[in-house]
């Protein structure tokens, strides 16, 4: 099968590429438009590493063949940064500690942009329920809470 | 007292881990990079008869390497050296490497990696620990013993008719995966002209540098390692990551061109490290008292078909069999075996949690059999300042398990929650249940290790005040940079943001040793302390620095020697603390130079009839000296707490014919958010005299203490003599089961 123009509107932008309708969003993120703070964990959509937002909801891109995505808006971790400021997400994962190696980052945090899109002041109950698909193998996930409790307060201040 | 150290300051290289901007290797391509790929063995053990390549591919299009290509070695030079790179004649475990591909399509290449056709005469295979101690196959050396050795203290077969019980229990652990969530990746670009550089996820640089010498027969000079961000490690990405560069290195050699080699999940799962299963026996004399008499101990590790690291593994676990006690006579003889599986290496532990389950859940049958709780059992037999450890070493340091045990104990509302489950568990399916363990573990190398290792590590200074450190200590999530970089800082009395940390990169830095045994704070930080010391007293020697000066001065300082002349260096190399001394022979003297010591208490449910365990409530109190970040400090805890956690009754590698089966994410289960309880952490603070500030190792300590609290607290909930983990639902029901049976037949 040759390869098909599909449209994406990633991070705000509108980018366009040549691609096999079957490739994995995941590489065409990595390796065509050079977005590589998405990151492969397992292939195989267990470990929540390659989330994304698509059209607002938290895929694994490891598992959405690029023709699906045809059309729709994306938001990768790059897309959190505005104007030189980090998101208060991103800001709450360094202070508190909820980053270690760094490999489920991104997708830990679109998890929590989309946990907090959902309950902008979660129950400690929603938020491991709402983080239960990434996987992270450094923090034992305290930390990672304790981020999310302090955006969910950041973001709420700011309203 | 303290301007950065005990404060928690901005992670080094957090903004980039958060923006997504952080470079690991998977991250980073080469204009003509090929994509590479390995044929591994479909068996456990065989002879290689013949490679197929069927016609149906365009082979000339990619580049093939087998053992043939090899210049140099053809071993992965580690401590005995037994294991090749490359299956010659012979393969000895599932997934051992045979074949290397290379081409610039990835489809392509993986696509030819199913193709190639293996023709191998299987041979029989020696499968678990009973298999290779029976002898009826020899498959490694003359005896299947990939090393053994015996830690004697008193006199162990004189104590059994003195005792007032003789208490006996055999005890397992299954391998663990280390599912760092970054998989082993690689990148090399090599040619006999300009040598090799690897770009590459992994914790010890100069292993790796050392393992392509052998294989490449150059020089020094002509083998650059460059770590890039490593998506964690858990010593994982140890000993492994010298097989993967030395197949990248041999792709680019023979393609001239840059070859990546990134595994996925099944391939890393299946083919690199675990954790040692093992299987210890423990005979306790005991008095009526409840003091120990004698420790019997024998501890056996299945080290997988080649030598690789189980002879320290070994070590490491054979030292802390004994535990946290004072006993007069002990023998701890201890094996590993080989089997026809693929190496077992490094991980988080490093043999102690294999041993430490055995011991604590020992104690717990110890203290039934005398009539006493756990704890007091325990609180009789603990060791103290100026007593002997079973290899003879005299604890010097100031201990305070006893507090520690009183304290967790508290923290864990322990006693009353004893009472409550036990009047509640009569009535209920669901059983709850509260157990903990007393532990300590060794920092730095076992042994003469950091003697023969010889680490340096330095610093340099630049004109404008600003202070890089030279170290090839890696920064895989744990923390490597903040801490170094505060402890640097700290003893030179300048901004935390003042001092650098760049990458590792063979060509820029000394080795500091590897990053491992919970050695990079407290040994490595040490040899920077020093090395800043050093630095200060070359700038008040020079006569450019008051004793009292601040951040501006030390800038003007550092500009003003650099000017008059040149750079401005200050290194340092290991010294052993004074009084330290060990002895290779008879495995006896001072295994660490400090322990840090900790008591874990776990709650747990167990549904009597789904047969699910939940963790509701963890307490984790330790004392590891200084705390250099207490944030960073706290979650090195609850990381391995998690991974203690998933170790005791999630973590469960099913082996088939010497195969991990269930090389996939979706059914090797690892605790998500919604498995771990609450962690609470807590730390008590005795600065150790030879450490950075005072600061002890850490890394380590967290993953001895979970299982055997959460099997002591499963035991205390359901009263079953549980001791073998992972504890699969499975396992419980069986237990439950055999346990209800004679009731039931002589109710019947």
């Amino acid at each position: 099968m040759g390869k098909l123009r599909i449209e994406l509107h990633v991070n705000g932008h509108k980018r366009t590429v040549e691609s096999y309708p079957m490739a994995r969003l995941l590489d065409v993120l990595r390796e065509d438009l050079g977005l590589t703070g998405t990151k492969e964990g397992c292939g195989e959509g267990e470990c929540g590493a390659c989330a994304v937002l698509l059209d607002g909801e938290l895929a694994n891109s490891c598992l959405v063949p690029v023709l699906q995505a045809d059309g729709s808006s994306i938001l990768t971790v790059e897309g959190l940064e505005k104007d030189g400021h980090l998101h208060p997400l991103q800001e709450a994962f360094a202070q508190t500690g909820a980053t270690q190696c760094g490999i489920c980052t991104p997708g830990m945090i679109l998890a929590s942009y989309q946990l907090l899109e959902q309950y902008p002041h979660p129950t400690d109950e929603q938020i491991r329920a709402g983080l239960a698909g990434n996987l992270c193998r450094c923090t034992g996930y305290q930390k990672i809470f304790d981020a999310v409790r302090q955006a969910s307060q950041r973001t709420a201040g700011d309203e | 007292m303290f301007q950065t150290v005990g404060k928690s300051v901005p992670r080094k290289e957090g903004r980039e881990k958060v923006t997504g901007q952080a470079k690991y290797v998977d991250d980073i391509t080469f204009p003509g990079m090929l994509m590479g790929a390995t044929v591994r063995s479909p068996v456990a053990r065989g002879r290689i008869r013949n490679i197929e390549f069927p016609d149906d591919l365009p082979w000339e299009q990619f580049t093939i390497v087998t053992a043939k290509d090899i210049p140099g070695q053809n071993s992965v030079a580690l401590i005995s050296d037994d294991q090749p790179y490359l299956a010659r004649e012979f393969v000895n475990h599932p997934e051992e490497p045979v074949v290397l591909l290379a081409h610039p399509d990835k489809y392509l290449v993986e696509k030819a990696r199913q193709a190639v056709h293996l023709d191998i005469d299987p041979l029989p295979a020696v499968f678990g620990i009973e298999e290779s101690l029976a002898k009826q196959q020899i498959i490694w050396g003359e005896d299947n013993i990939l090393k053994a050795f015996v830690i004697e203290k008193g006199d162990v077969d004189g104590v059994w008719g003195e005792a007032a019980h003789i208490v006996e229990g055999e005890y397992r652990t299954g391998a663990q995966e280390q599912l760092y969530i970054e998989t082993n990746g690689m990148i090399a670009i090599a040619s006999p002209e300009n040598g090799i550089t690897i770009w590459g996820s992994m914790q010890c640089p100069y292993y790796v540098h050392k393992a392509l010498l052998k294989a490449f027969s150059l020089a020094p000079e002509k083998i650059r390692i460059v770590q890039m961000e490593t998506g964690g490690g858990f010593g994982g990405k140890e000993d492994y990551p010298s097989m993967l560069a030395g197949h990248a290195a041999l792709l680019a050699w023979k393609s001239g061109r840059p070859v990546k080699m990134v595994y996925d999940r099944a391939e890393d799962l299946a083919a690199t490290t675990k954790r040692h299963p093992s299987r210890t026996r423990i005979r306790t004399a005991v008095t009526a008292e409840g003091k120990l008499l004698g420790q019997d101990i024998e501890f056996v590790l299945d080290g997988g078909a080649y030598a690789t690291l189980s002879a320290v593994v070994l070590s490491r676990g054979a030292i802390h069999a004994a535990g946290p006690y004072q006993c007069p006579n002990v023998r701890i003889r201890s094996s590993a075996v080989a089997t026809n599986a693929p190496p077992h290496g490094a991980f988080r532990g490093f043999g102690a949690p294999q041993s430490i389950f055995a011991m604590e859940r020992h104690m717990d049958q110890v203290a039934r059999a005398v009539g006493l709780a756990p704890e007091e059992l325990r609180r009789r037999n603990f060791l103290h300042t100026g007593e002997a450890t079973a290899t003879g070493q005299v604890i010097r340091e100031k201990v305070k398990i006893e507090h520690l045990l009183d304290r967790a104990l508290d923290l864990a509302d322990y006693h009353s929650k004893t009472k409550a489950f036990a009047e509640q568990n009569q009535h209920s399916r669901v059983k709850r249940g509260i157990g903990f363990a007393s532990f300590m573990h060794g920092a730095g190398f076992t042994g003469s290790g950091e003697r023969y290792l010889q680490s340096v590590a330095g610093l340099e200074a630049l004109a404008d005040g600003r202070v890089r450190i030279l170290a090839s200590s890696t920064e895989i999530g744990q923390g490597t940079n903040t801490i170094l970089a505060q402890i640097v800082a700290e003893t030179l009395g300048i901004n935390y943001d003042q001092v650098e940390i760049p990458r590792p990169d063979t060509n820029e830095v000394p080795n500091s040793g590897p990053t491992v045994a919970s050695r990079t704070c407290m040994v490595v930080g040490k040899l920077l302390e020093s090395a800043a010391i050093g630095l200060k007293q070359t700038l008040t020697k020079a006569e450019l620095l008051e004793e009292n000066y601040s951040g501006g001065d030390f800038a003007g300082a550092c500009a003003r020697y650099i000017e008059r002349f040149g750079p401005l260096k200050s290194f340092c190399q290991y010294q052993a603390p004074p009084g330290i001394h060990w002895d290779d022979e008879t495995y006896s003297g001072d295994a660490y130079g400090a322990f840090a010591w900790a008591v874990y208490v776990a709650e747990v449910s167990v549904d009597t009839v789904t047969c699910e365990i939940t963790v509701d409530d963890f307490v984790a109190l330790q004392e590891v000296g200084r705390v250099i970040h207490p944030v960073l400090a706290a979650g090195q805890i609850e990381g391995g707490v998690a991974q203690g956690i998933g170790y005791a009754i999630f973590e469960n590698v099913v082996w088939k014919n010497g195969r991990m089966a269930n090389a996939q994410m979706t059914n090797y289960i690892m605790p998500t958010s919604v498995d771990v309880p609450r962690i609470r952490v807590y730390f008590e603070e005795i600065p150790y005299e030879y450490g950075p500030l005072g600061a002890k190792g850490i890394g380590e300590l967290p993953i001895d203490g979970p299982a055997p609290a959460i099997l002591n607290a499963i035991e205390n909930a359901t009263g079953l003599p549980v001791n073998e983990i992972p504890l699969m639902p499975e396992m419980l029901m069986r237990a439950l089961e055999r346990a209800k049976a004679p009731l039931e037949a002589s109710v019947g």
